[in-house]
């Protein structure tokens, strides 16, 4: 099964903080692809359905975030994700200054 | 009944439960059960059995529930309750190893993608505070 990839720029406020981290996961679980992220093209690659691990990685804002799919829903999976950033994950500027 | 894993909050504060339970809600949504409790009968700090049980009946979930608890007395008198369960329950609820606050949000996050309970138990304990 071929690899879909895709890559968004995170203009997001406070970056892949919880907030933006816990909707990522909780999108990415609604697909049946292994799914993987990483901030530079070489990796290194993380689960994207790890929340621990994608908090961990403590993606700040003004990252390339790269996605990597497989599986029979990756085209879906990848053109989701990089809409949810691109949305900036569907916080108003104001709530962006949570965490 | 909800078809994911349910979690129970269980601080010696009754604020400190409330304000992690808002929290889960507001980060991860509705889409977990939860409950939480804090506090003794008094009013004071403290754990109290009688309220954990309930939390658990509140929060139940056939794929079982997770309790997220602060320090000592709230993690025993959770596994009193835990004891206290009907034999049908037995085994399908688990305290994790995790910091309340932060343990309850993974944990309701992986519970949120259907995840079963032995997941959402090793998603709050994988968490090691950075």
């Amino acid at each position: 099964m071929s690899e879909v990839m895709g890559t968004v720029l995170l203009t997001h406020a406070v970056g892949l903080h919880a907030r933006p981290s816990v909707k990522l996961t909780k999108l990415a679980k609604t697909f049946a692809s292994s799914i993987r992220l990483a901030t530079t093209p070489d990796g290194p690659w993380i689960d994207a359905k790890s929340i621990v691990k994608v908090m961990a990685a403590k993606v700040p804002q003004g990252t390339h975030v790269h996605f990597r799919a497989e599986g029979q829903d990756a085209d879906d999976a990848v053109a989701a994700l990089i809409d949810l950033v691109e949305r900036d994950f569907d916080e108003s500027r104001a709530d962006a200054t949570n965490p | 009944m909800s078809a994911n894993v349910g979690i129970v909050i269980v601080s010696h504060s009754a604020d400190v439960a409330k304000g992690t339970a808002d929290m889960v809600r507001q980060m991860v949504g509705d889409e977990v059960p939860l409950a939480w409790c804090g506090g003794n009968a008094d009013g004071g700090l403290g754990t109290d059995v009688r309220s954990i049980m309930d939390a658990i009946d509140s929060a139940w979930s056939d794929k079982g529930v997770a309790i997220l608890v602060d320090l000592g007395g709230a993690e025993t008198n959770s596994e009193m309750a835990i004891e206290l369960q009907p034999p049908e329950r037995q085994g399908r609820i688990v305290v994790c190893n995790a910091p309340i606050v932060e343990g309850a949000v993974m944990a309701a996050t992986e519970s949120s993608g259907g995840a079963p309970l032995d997941d959402v138990k090793r998603t709050a304990e994988e968490l090691s505070p950075a």
